[in-house]
This record gives C-alpha cells, sequence and structure tokens, in this order.
C-alpha cells in the first residue's frame, strides 16, 4: 500500500478523492499474464469448459495482436502489464445484505459518499469493490418483473443459455488487443436482462473501485435489453491513488432489441495514473434507441469510443460524452455510429476541457453502409482550453458508402478568455470560481443529462480542479 | 449626506499593460456618494480606458498617479475585490457565458461575496431576483438565459442593468452603455438607472458616453470632457448641449487655444 506521504504529497493537479483503504485479497494471481493465471481465474471462478477454452483463444489472439499505434502513447504499457496482478479476490462470499458488508469496505463507500446520496436506492445496487461484486441486492420490483441484475459471474452461473448466447457476440475477443486481453481475464461486471416490454423507472447503478495496488481491473458487463423494453443503467467509479500506473481494461456489450430504450451512463474518474482503455459497443436492433453517456475524468490515458451499431431500421444511437484531461493526462475519447440498416439516425455530442499539459482527443467514427438510406448523423464537438500549454485535436472518420445519408460535422474550439474572467470577475467572483462557472457551462448541455447527484459531484470536481488552474 | 468623495482620481496615468504608451495622461476626478459624473469624449480620448482602469481591467496598467474608493487604494485590488467593495462596471461589449443562466450566474456573484462556509439561501435569492425584475420591468423567464449568448444588443444591455440592481453597488461605472442602442432600448436602461438611484440615493454613478443623448434621460450632475487622456473641462450638464451642438471637432479648436 502506498503510504499516506504520497498521497499528501501530491500537487493540486492530482487526484482529488484519492485514498486506499487497507484491504488484504483472499487470493490474487501472481503478477503477469499467461495461460496458468487464465486458468487459475477460470478454475477460482468454478466455470465452465466452454469459458475456459474462450479465455485461452483470447490470450492467444491478445499475444498475436500488436500495440495500437494510434491514440495515445502506451510504450510504457508493456512494462505496466508485466506488473499487474491479472486477478484478485477480496471476500469468498457474495454479500446480500449492507449490514454484512465489511467495515474496511463501507468505509470506502463512506468516502466516496455513496451511503448518504444512495442508502435509500442501496437496495437496488450492485457495487464491485476489487475484481468482484461484494455487495449486490435487487429491488424486490425488479425480481418479480423478471429483471436479472447480476454480477456477471452469477451470470454465467446463473443464466448460462442466455450468458452464451450473447456473451462475446458485440464485442468478438478479436476485436482488439484489449478486447482481447479482457475476454481472456475478465473479472467483475453486470450482468443484466431487462425481460421484453419492461419499463424501469429507476435506474439500474452499479459502483465499483479499484483498491488494490497494480490491480488490473478487467471487468466485463453484459446487458441484453428485450424487446420494447426501457432501462437506463448507471455506473461510476473513483480509484485511489497509487504509486505505480495501473490499468482499467474493460468492456461492455449491450443488446438493445427491437423497440427497446436503453441509455448506459457512466462517470469514470480515475486516479491519474491509470490505463483506461475500455470497449463499450452497443447492437441496436429495428425501431430501437440506445443512449450513452459517458463522461471520462482523471487517468494517464483513456481511449474509450462508445459504439452504436444501427442494424435494424429506424434504430437510433446517441453518444454524449464529456472529457476533462488535467496536467499530463491524455483523453482520447469520442464514439462510433455504424449505420447498417435505412432510416437509421445517430448523434454525437463531444465536450472537452484541457487544462495545464492536458491532452483531449476527440476520435469519431460515422460509417453508413451501401443499403442504409436515409440515414442521417450529426457530429458536434466542442473542445474548451484552459490554459496556453492545453491541447486539443479532432480526428473525424466519415465513411459514407449510401447516396441518400445526410452527415454533418462541427467542431469548435474555444479558449477561456482574459475578457470572459474580467466580466465574472468584475461581479466578484474570484479567479477560480469564474472559472468554474465557465467550465460548468461548457459541460451544461451534457451534465444537465446526468442524474442530480452525479451532476453535483461532476460540478465539484470541476471546482476542485480549477483551483489552482489560474495565476 | 457624508460629503467626502467615494471615488477620488488623483494625476491618474494609465495605459495598456506591457506598452510604453499612456493613454490616461494625469486624469483628476473626485465623485461624491449619490452624484451623477458624465465623461465624454471623442473616440480615442481615453474615456473607456478610465472606466476599465478602475473596474481593474488585467490589459490596462496604471504607471502614475493614484484611485482611492473609499478611502482604499483600489490600483492595489483584484477585479473581485473591487466588485466587492461596491465598484460596478456596466460593460459597453458585455461577454457571453454560453450555458450559465443570468439566474446562475447572479447567484454565484452573490455568493462569492459570502464569508466561506456560508451559503447563500436559494429562497432569498429566488425572491430577490424575481423582485429586481420586476423593478426592471423584466419578464420572469429572461433570468433562464444564457449570459448574454445570442442576446441583441439592448437585451445584453438590459442584462448589465439587472446585474446592477441585484448587486446593488455604491459605484456604477458605465462604460458607453448607450452605444448601439436604439431609443427604445435607451429610455429601458435609463429607466433602470433612475430607478436604482431613486432605490438608492446615495449611488454614484461614473456615465461614459460619446453622445449627449442619454444625458436627457440620466441626468447628470458633473460634465467632464476628456481629450487626449485629460479632463480639459469640467461643468454642469449645460456643456453636454454645447458639445453636440458644436461637435467634438470644433470643440478641440475652440478649446485648443
Amino acid at each position: 500500500m502506498p503510504s499516506n506521504e504520497v498521497i499528501q504529497g501530491l500537487g493540486l493537479d492530482d487526484y482529488k478523492f484519492g485514498f486506499v483503504t487497507d484491504s488484504e485479497p483472499v487470493f490474487k494471481t501472481r503478477p503477469g499474464l499467461d495461460e496458468e493465471v487464465v486458468r487459475q481465474i477460470s478454475a477460482r471462478k468454478d466455470e465452465p469448459e466452454w469459458m475456459l477454452k474462450r479465455r485461452l483463444k483470447a490470450l492467444r489472439i491478445y499475444e498475436a495482436k500488436p500495440m495500437p499505434q494510434w491514440g495515445g502513447d502506451l510504450s510504457e504499457l508493456e512494462e505496466t502489464l508485466s506488473r499487474t496482478y491479472f486477478y484478485a479476490k477480496p471476500q469468498e462470499q457474495m454479500e446480500r445484505s449492507w449490514d454484512d458488508v465489511p467495515e474496511n469496505i463501507k468505509e470506502t463507500f463512506e468516502r466516496l459518499g455513496i451511503p448518504e446520496a444512495e442508502r435509500k436506492i442501496l437496495a437496488g445496487v450492485g457495487a464491485q469493490y476489487d475484481s468482484e461484486m461484494v455487495y449486490h441486492s435487487l429491488k424486490e420490483e425488479w425480481e418479480s418483473k423478471g429483471v436479472i441484475f447480476d454480477s456477471i459471474e452469477d451470470g454465467l452461473k446463473n443464466h448460462p443459455e442466455l450468458f452464451r448466447k450473447h456473451f462475446g457476440t458485440v464485442i468478438p475477443a478479436a476485436d482488439n488487443k484489449f478486447a482481447a486481453l479482457n475476454s481472456a481475464v475478465w473479472s467483475g461486471g453486470s450482468f443484466v436482462y431487462i425481460p421484453p416490454g419492461v419499463q424501469l423507472e429507476t435506474p439500474l447503478q452499479a459502483y465499483f473501485r479499484v483498491n488494490q495496488e497494480r490491480l488490473g481491473q478487467f471487468e466485463r458487463t453484459l446487458i441484453i435489453a428485450g424487446e420494447g423494453s426501457r432501462a437506463h443503467y448507471i455506473e461510476g467509479c473513483t480509484a485511489p491513488v497509487y504509486s505505480t500506473d495501473s490499468f482499467h481494461s474493460g468492456v461492455i456489450e449491450i443488446v438493445v432489441n427491437r423497440d427497446a430504450y436503453f441509455r448506459y451512463t457512466t462517470i469514470q474518474n480515475w486516479s491519474n495514473n491509470m490505463y483506461n482503455l475500455v470497449t463499450q459497443r452497443a447492437l441496436v436492433q429495428q425501431g430501437a434507441h440506445m443512449e450513452w453517456l459517458d463522461g471520462n475524468l482523471g487517468s494517464k490515458l483513456t481511449m474509450k469510443y462508445p459504439s452504436c451499431y444501427l442494424m435494424g431500421e429506424g434504430a437510433h444511437g446517441e453518444i454524449l460524452s464529456i472529457a476533462y484531461a488535467g496536467d499530463g493526462q491524455h483523453q482520447d475519447t469520442g464514439g462510433k455510429v455504424i449505420h447498417v440498416a435505412p432510416r437509421t439516425t445517430s448523434s454525437i455530442v463531444s465536450k472537452s476541457i484541457s487544462k495545464g499539459t492536458g491532452r483531449s482527443s476527440y476520435r469519431g467514427l460515422c460509417k453508413v453502409y451501401d443499403g442504409a438510406t436515409h440515414a442521417r448523423s450529426n457530429v458536434e464537438c466542442d473542445a474548451l482550453l484552459i490554459n496556453e500549454t492545453s491541447r486539443t485535436d479532432t480526428f473525424p472518420y466519415i465513411e459514407i458508402d449510401e447516396k441518400s445519408a445526410t452527415v454533418g460535422h462541427e467542431a469548435t474550439v474555444s479558449k477561456v478568455g482574459d475578457e470572459q474572467l474580467f466580466y465574472l470577475m468584475s461581479r466578484g467572483m474570484d479567479e477560480a470560481e469564474a472559472m468554474a462557472l465557465i467550465v460548468r457551462g461548457f459541460i451544461e448541455p451534457i451534465a444537465k443529462e446526468l442524474p442530480l447527484e452525479y451532476a453535483v459531484e461532476l460540478n465539484r470536481l470541476i471546482e476542485l480542479e480549477m483551483e489552482g488552474s489560474v495565476g | 449626506m457624508d460629503d467626502s468623495p467615494i471615488l477620488t482620481v488623483t494625476g491618474l496615468e494609465a495605459g495598456v499593460a506591457d506598452e510604453d504608451l499612456d493613454i490616461l495622461k494625469g486624469v483628476d476626478l473626485a465623485i461624491r456618494p449619490g452624484e451623477i459624473h458624465a465623461i465624454m469624449g471623442p473616440n480615442g480620448s481615453g474615456k473607456s480606458t478610465l472606466a476599465k482602469v478602475i473596474a481593474g481591467h488585467p490589459e490596462y496598467e496604471a504607471t502614475d498617479g493614484s484611485a482611492e474608493f473609499n478611502g482604499e487604494d483600489l490600483l492595489e485590488m483584484e477585479p473581485d475585490e473591487r466588485a466587492q467593495a461596491g465598484v460596478f462596471m456596466a460593460f459597453q461589449y458585455p461577454v457571453e457565458i454560453p450555458g450559465v443562466s443570468i439566474a446562475n450566474f447572479m447567484r454565484t456573484a452573490l455568493q462569492s461575496r459570502l464569508e466561506d462556509g456560508e451559503e447563500l439561501d436559494l429562497f432569498d435569492f429566488q425572491e430577490l431576483l424575481m423582485e429586481r425584475m420586476e423593478l426592471l420591468d423584466m419578464d420572469v423567464s429572461f433570468a433562464q438565459r444564457p449570459v448574454n449568448d445570442g442576446f441583441s444588443g439592448g437585451e445584453k444591455k438590459r442584462n448589465e442593468i439587472l446585474q446592477m440592481a441585484v448587486l446593488k453597488p455604491s459605484l456604477a461605472v458605465m462604460d458607453e452603455t448607450d452605444s448601439g442602442l436604439d431609443i427604445d432600448a435607451l429610455k429601458i436602461v435609463a429607466h433602470g438607472v433612475n430607478t436604482l438611484r431613486q432605490e438608492n440615493p446615495e449611488m454614484s454613478v461614473l456615465l461614459i458616453t460619446h453622445y449627449q443623448r442619454i444625458l436627457n434621460h440620466i441626468v447628470p450632475d458633473r460634465v467632464h470632457v476628456m481629450m487626449n487622456g485629460k479632463i480639459v473641462e469640467s461643468g454642469g450638464p449645460e456643456i453636454a448641449l454645447e458639445l453636440e451642438a458644436q461637435g467634438y471637432e470644433e470643440y478641440r479648436k475652440a478649446h485648443a487655444a
């Protein structure tokens, strides 16, 4: 565990909510990755043979694929991975009630402010601690509706057919190097099934955090939204400060069946030594509606491009994303929309803020296949630069093979101007307050879509980040 | 009424920071509580620079002389400290703050005036804002619009007056608030200022303007003519009329000797 000095020695630009609670894993693999480690993970989870085979196959794909040469700087990643524990099991049993959750874990939640904000809806919270669920209970109402909201491990155990039918179909192991890695060593995450026609008013929420030094977190989430269903899944996570590089590589697969509506909201706020390489993708069927609401803060490098594959006629995909790159951080984020069927529509709105030497890149793909007649897509990406040293880039890829498609792209870059700051200061705000207000205004179109407690937390984070950004 | 000036400017020289050239070349000015002073002058005479130096614009720097506000050294204060001490500047070109509603903006400005740990009561604030908008005959929906974003020239200036009404300064500096306004908008702005003055007769106003027109609606106690970085003449409202009749060029010639 890093000492307190490490945490306190960090400057203003460093992770604000960093802390480490002392929790000893019950079991963990040795650092680094090979076939033996993968076999251990699978054995520990008591998995069926087919899953072990899938994992081993994915490992071979991972080993064969070269490191990506685009996006961010991954040159130090190999070395990081050699030190990474690919699996750590914190507790032997799944917890069912809040009283059974160990004190030190409760303390962690406490410090994240979760109990206060969430106690009322805690009955519906699946929280992930280290690589596995330790706390998971489901509202009776949901159970009565046939909704499944489980840890991914329980999903595999308790719903083997449904699981096997969909697992890896949206994001196959061969999709990219990190999807292959995740497919080999995944651990933790959620399994969600919404039966046809079921409409959920209360969002499904999962909190999790990484709390083991050099622990790689390879969360895997599989969500199936039945025909005509309607639901919102929310995930937020914060990580403690580490003294060494850390690595997170999740895979989120979502199937949105005909006429269903699904929204996936996530705010990720990683410690600034974290590599965060996530693949998240939704298959959107006829008449269905998928929304990704994605907030990326912290980390050393984030590469994340939520995708909507619009497979059925009239399917709609929406990606709203906020990225915040502080000193030394690189947010390479954006979105992908793939139009396969006629009259599909999509929209990407991306807002990034770069502060100090922070760098944000918008990277997006809009692809319209031949036959996706009258497809419409609109991309808007706006970057805000706080300091002279801040940087932003835009990489929009547009591939249109259909004449009747309409695609729009708009990008703006703005700087926080002296005139803006002076205007606010002449009303009595100090420089940091003025800066925070400007940034809040900039992200408002997306922040207003967030659940209230997330919007409040985001505002608070921005205020903290803006202290010391000026002068 | 206390007769000591609220603002005392003495021998003030100032220019754009990092540039050698002074724009203000020795300005003297004293404004007492409740007084309305107008500063008139042609383009480039330095009148807007004076407003900005008083408000603390970071682009300008005083090189000599002094400016005191209620006995405090104004030039040593940050813009936010000046605002909190009671100085308000209505901008010639109000700045757009996309995504921030006027209500949110005003709430943040009032919150910044409180001690650390003190929270603005939201119901009190809401009441104050509504009351201020009613005073200025403004539609309540105005407060929900993003600050100056997509506003017409007239709306921007009205927003400045609303801010003034909410923040209740003891010195309002109006930097060419009348420029670009049609007569109806001008009357609305003037009505706002006069209403606030009725409410608080102690509020002083420094009105920077190019034209005499606004002075028909906001009647000054003193009029100063500024040319080439100096106040060349001071007197009553009649000076403004004289200027309007002659034009700055004639006036300059007449006063050259």
